[in-house]
């Protein structure tokens, strides 16, 4: 009976177990299967929790059995290792954090705690979500489930990997810049980055504070609707986390798009893009009107100069967030008989080459002389970037656009050159500066089988219309989903 | 001070803050927990952990500001303030830059013989966290965490302080503000109120400001008045030699009573301020800000005012709301007494000398007001003499024994007993027939002498207004 | 990139010094070359005319601005000392300090 039940959605998976059809122990025991098979040369793992699982399963099926279990009961998830969890390594797929055993959960991860759910393992990841690749990884990175040579993307790469592998039913990320949705598009799957504030980031290991936001990863959309209203909602040990009511966003699905507007930004549609990647794009939005949708032509002038405000601010807020890794309370220590020395050694061999060179230009960015031209320049321009989406909000209702110029690039292939791989997020960044809810979904694959990600964007706390809109593609069986031959 | 030069001082405090949670987590700032006790992951700065503000820390920031005249910022914001020390966990500090809670303000110093009262301007008072403990050993240095996240007021001057005594004066005016507040408990002891100085010296009548060197972390007034006036000579010195003042962060060394340069500090300062993003902006808004000024403690001005209007001098009003410990064991002492003012006096002379003498704590000095009301209760009821008073208070500074025990025990209550008192005035008058006529002849000087005499066949005891109405009504009977 | 080097070698030891980092002559030769490149890129940002323009620190929408003034912590001083590289009974221990 279990062969295969890690391929089952959170929505057929969750009948299934209310049904008592199946139990959380098989459905658990199926994907540990499945990552134990995969692993050695997936790497989607930092950590796999194999007997904290099966127990977490065995109660959930109690639960289950007593009636009533919430909409994740059982429900096996891989967890980014950016996410603070009681008793388990936290990584955050840096040498300085190897050791890391947190005393406390992300409030997250006591939710879906709480729901029941079953964790079955950390996730691979750019060091402190730095890259845009998985290959920043203090543990080594993380293939392409449907071509080993190509990078996972990133920063969520292993989450991203799980479940387009079928390791788990859905998974967590953290998206700063693009990092749940760049490696959702790469590896085909659903990838949700809701507004600033919607969801806590207590115990998220904090890359830059006012762009980071946690959200899930799923095979369909219905499934990451469904983990996206466990996640969401007030938090009393985050001040910047919204007290705005959680909508059931699985209602939204089904409506359609009849009379929507559909914004697309002729910024985002560059020279130098793959051209399967503009095609499927396009492809899509000829399918939104055929079903109804109107598309408008909106324009994000600032979208060229995103990725130059997004590596200063986030760079400045890194520095500062990265000071605590200082070999003092936890975390790597480096030999040294005096203080200087202890902070040096234990930060020059605990963070890899891009985490410091990010700490540098952060540092830089922020200090004295320097903090007018870089630092507060790059917010005057965040303000002219989201002023960008407020009018054409006042146009569309939300905005379709590509992920990522180009599908999955080759491992090691901009790997030597910082700037060209800070490129690749020039269509996922400026949403992170604006705050907005944005997500990814398949919508095709190119000539070398590879997924094409089309991205959602809606105004801030949009996500049920987004939600609706994303699900009437995906019902509409247009994308035909291709599972990665592994 | 050398005469031609003048010192130019500005003032930086770090009052910690009454409250009893941390400022951005739920820890205990309980003085006196064994080392990292009172830790979490947020005030440990554990990766991923996020502040959250205390309420109270702010409402307590705003009573100090309004206090002391600032503009009350309706939005502030926090920032991060970056350097690295063991003790200071997230490597930078939550603190307010660009747009603190108060600005502007002003503390007035009490007037010495006449003058007009000198006024110190404030540049800003904001909200910070403080940070951990080092304590040095011989090979390693050892860390605790307990203070880590404690909240702090900074309260920063302008250099308008022109001496180590005003220096002190000020400080003093700051630390009875802050206790009238409520906002701090000022046990420089523990730490809770601790300051930096920055002293220059200059040529008098010079409007350029000499090149300050900042002494830091100073916890006494004492030790405050001795590295100003250390310090000041100091500069004094170098520029007589013909040297420059280098502009240096220095050290007091209480033992040697001198500033030193610290070591460590071996980078240069280069904060890195930015705005905390895990922090929304401070609103204040106009009913906060209401609220805020509505639950105020009666301030040491307000105070003084209405002693005058129950019946005080201001000369007494004054000394008595210089120091609010003092004040309220007034106002607990007379709550009670018909007569306010009586009470008023005893704080004034018999509690303030015990409390100068024994060097004590007003707590630890006397007894409560309650047994201090319920002792002048009993002079006002006539159950004990003025003079009965005083000796059995003496005694009860020593025994903590209750008023009316003591009384007893003394062997002081009063006889007010009209029949012995008769009785004894017949006595006397019986045993004196030759004075009682010189009296009735014209000598009302003897009055006096048998009251004495009276007093002493009592023991002491007699109430001494009842003997003379006696003594009166029996020395007219025979004329 | 070229001869128009955005940020010289002893800078990037001065930030270097400054967040703690230390490298290799190697490697400071690479970041010199690696942060001009990113820094003349990020120039472009020059462009834009933003003298009237406010600064934005933050986006979303906050929720809890507050907290009340009360003790939650339940004191565990074991599990906050258990991922210390270094300890002296309950204290963290580090080189000692110089003041």
């Amino acid at each position: 009976m279990s062969e295969g039940l890690n391929r089952l959605t959170i929505a057929e998976a969750r009948r299934l177990l209310s049904a008592r059809e199946i139990s959380a122990h098989e459905l658990t025991r199926a994907c540990l299967d499945r990552i134990a098979a995969l692993e050695p040369s997936l790497n989607a793992f930092v950590t796999v929790c194999e007997r904290e699982a099966l127990e977490q399963a065995d109660a959930a099926d109690r639960r289950l059995a007593a009636g009533g279990a919430p909409a994740l009961c059982g429900i096996p998830l891989a967890i980014k290792d950016i996410f603070a969890t009681r008793g388990v390594r936290t990584t955050c797929a840096s040498r300085i954090l190897a050791d890391f055993v947190p005393a406390y959960d992300a409030t997250v991860i006591a939710r879906l705690r709480s729901e029941g759910a079953v964790f079955l393992g950390k996730t691979n990841m750019d060091e402190f979500a730095m890259g845009s690749s998985t290959e920043n990884s203090a543990f080594g990175p993380t293939p392409n489930p449907y071509n080993r040579e190509r990078v996972a993307g990133g920063s969520s790469g292993g989450s991203a990997a799980a479940v387009a592998a079928a390791e788990c039913l859905g998974a967590l990320g953290t998206d700063t810049g693009g990092s749940i949705r760049e490696p959702a598009a790469f590896c085909g799957v659903v990838g949700l980055k809701p507004t600033y504030s919607r969801v806590s980031r207590y115990g998220v290991i904090a890359y830059a504070s006012s762009l980071d936001q946690v959200g899930p990863f799923a095979k369909c959309v219905t499934d990451a609707a469904i983990m996206l209203r466990v996640l969401a909602g007030i938090d009393p040990r985050d001040a910047t986390c919204t007290a705005r009511p959680v909508p059931d966003y699985e209602q939204a699905l089904g409506a359609g798009v009849k009379g929507l507007r559909i914004g697309v930004p002729h910024e985002f549609f560059v020279e130098g893009m793959q051209p399967e990647v503009e095609a499927a794009v396009r492809g899509a939005l000829d399918h939104y009107r055929s079903l109804g949708a109107e598309t408008v032509a909106v324009s994000l002038p600032h979208t060229g100069y995103a990725i130059a405000c997004y590596y200063l601010i986030a760079t400045a807020e890194a520095s500062a967030n990265l000071a605590r890794y200082d070999g003092v309370r936890y975390g790597l220590r480096g030999a040294a008989g005096d203080l200087l020395a202890l902070y040096c050694r234990s930060r020059a061999a605990g963070f890899g080459a891009e985490v410091k060179r990010r700490i540098m230009l952060g540092t830089f960015a922020l200090s004295a002389g320097y903090y007018d031209a870089y630092y507060l320049k790059a917010q005057k321009v965040r303000t002219l970037i989201r002023a960008d989406f407020e009018r054409a909000f006042a146009q569309c209702d939300v905005i379709v656009a590509p992920t990522a110029p180009t599908t999955a690039f080759r491992i090691g292939e901009k790997i030597a050159d910082p700037l060209q791989m800070y490129l690749s997020d020039i269509f996922t960044i400026s949403v992170n500066l604006a705050g907005l809810p944005a997500m990814v979904l398949p919508c095709g694959y190119d000539g070398d089988g590879l997924p094409i990600g089309l991205q959602l964007i809606a105004p801030a706390f949009g996500e049920q219309r987004m939600l609706q809109v994303a699900d009437a593609l995906e019902r509409s069986g247009r994308v035909e989903r291709r599972e990665p031959a592994i | 001070m050398t005469a031609g030069y003048e010192a130019v001082i500005g003032l930086e405090v770090h009052a910690q803050l009454l409250t009893r949670s941390k400022l951005f987590c739920g820890c205990s700032t309980a003085f006196g927990a064994p080392a990292n006790e009172n830790v979490c992951p947020v005030c440990l700065g554990m990766p991923g952990v996020l502040p959250v503000l205390n309420r109270r820390a702010v409402e307590l920031a705003v009573r100090v500001g309004l206090a002391a005249h600032c503009e009350i910022a309706q939005h502030s914001i926090f920032a991060r303030k970056s350097y690295f020390y063991p003790d200071l966990p997230k490597g930078y500090q939550i603190s307010q830059y660009e747009l603190p809670v108060c600005r502007g303000g002003f503390i007035d110093l009490p007037a010495d013989g006449g003058e007009a009262p000198q006024r110190v301007r404030l540049v800003r008072i904001h909200l910070e966290e403080d940070a951990g403990k080092n304590i040095h050993g011989a090979e390693a240095s050892l860390v605790d965490f307990n203070r880590s996240g404690v909240p702090l007021l900074e309260i920063v001057s302008e250099p308008d302080i022109r001496s180590a005594p005003a220096a002190v004066s000020y400080l003093q005016e700051l630390r009875a503000l802050l206790l009238y507040l409520d906002a701090s408990d000022v046990r420089m002891e523990e730490g809770s109120f601790r300051c930096d100085v920055n002293v220059s010296v200059r040529r008098a009548g010079s409007e350029t400001l000499g090149v300050k060197a900042e002494i830091k972390n100073l916890n006494s007034f004492r030790f405050v008045e001795k590295a100003i006036g250390y310090e000041i000579a100091r500069q004094i010195g170098e520029l007589e030699a013909g040297r420059r003042v280098s502009q240096e962060t220095m050290l007091f060394d209480p033992e040697r009573e001198v500033t030193r340069p610290m070591r460590s500090k071996e980078l240069a300062h280069d904060y890195r301020y930015f705005p905390e993003p895990d922090l929304p902006p401070l609103e204040i808004p106009g009913p906060l800000l209401e609220e805020i000024r509505v639950a105020m403690p009666e301030l040491p001005a307000e105070r003084r005012a209405r002693y005058v209007t129950e019946g005080l001098s201001g000369y007494e009003a004054a000394v008595l709301t210089r120091d609010r410990g003092l004040a309220d064991y007034y106002e607990a002492t007379a709550s009670g007494l018909r007569n306010r003012k009586s009470a008023a006096n005893w704080v004034m002379t018999e509690v303030l000398r015990v409390v100068n003498e024994t060097g004590r704590s007003l707590a630890k000095a006397v007894p409560s007001p309650a047994e201090t009301g319920r002792l002048l209760a009993m002079v006002e009821g006539g159950t004990v003499s003025l003079n009965g008073a005083k000796n059995a208070f003496q005694a009860m500074c020593r025994t903590q024994q209750g008023a009316e025990a003591t009384v007893a025990e003394l062997g002081l209550t009063q006889v007010s007993d009209d029949a012995k008192i008769a009785e004894a005035c017949d006595r006397v008058l019986a045993a004196e027939a030759q004075r009682v006529a010189e009296y009735r002849g014209g000598r009302d000087k003897l009055f006096g002498f048998f009251v004495g005499q009276v007093m002493k066949a009592m023991g002491g005891r007699a109430n001494p207004r009842l003997v003379n109405e006696v003594l009166k009504r029996k020395l007219g009977e025979g004329a | 990139m070229g001869g128009s080097s955005r940020i010289t070698r002893d800078q990037v030891r001065h930030v270097a010094a400054l967040a703690r980092l230390s490298f290799t002559a190697e490697e400071e030769k690479r970041l010199e070359l690696e942060l001009s490149a990113i820094l003349s890129y990020v120039e472009k940002l020059n462009e834009l005319d933003t003298a009237s323009i406010e600064p934005t620190a933050q986006v979303g929408e906050a929720g809890t601005p507050f907290r009340d003034d009360q003790v939650t912590n339940q004191p565990d001083p074991e599990a906050m000392l258990a991922n210390a590289p270094a300890r002296e009974g309950r204290f963290f221990r580090v080189p000692r300090i110089i003041e």
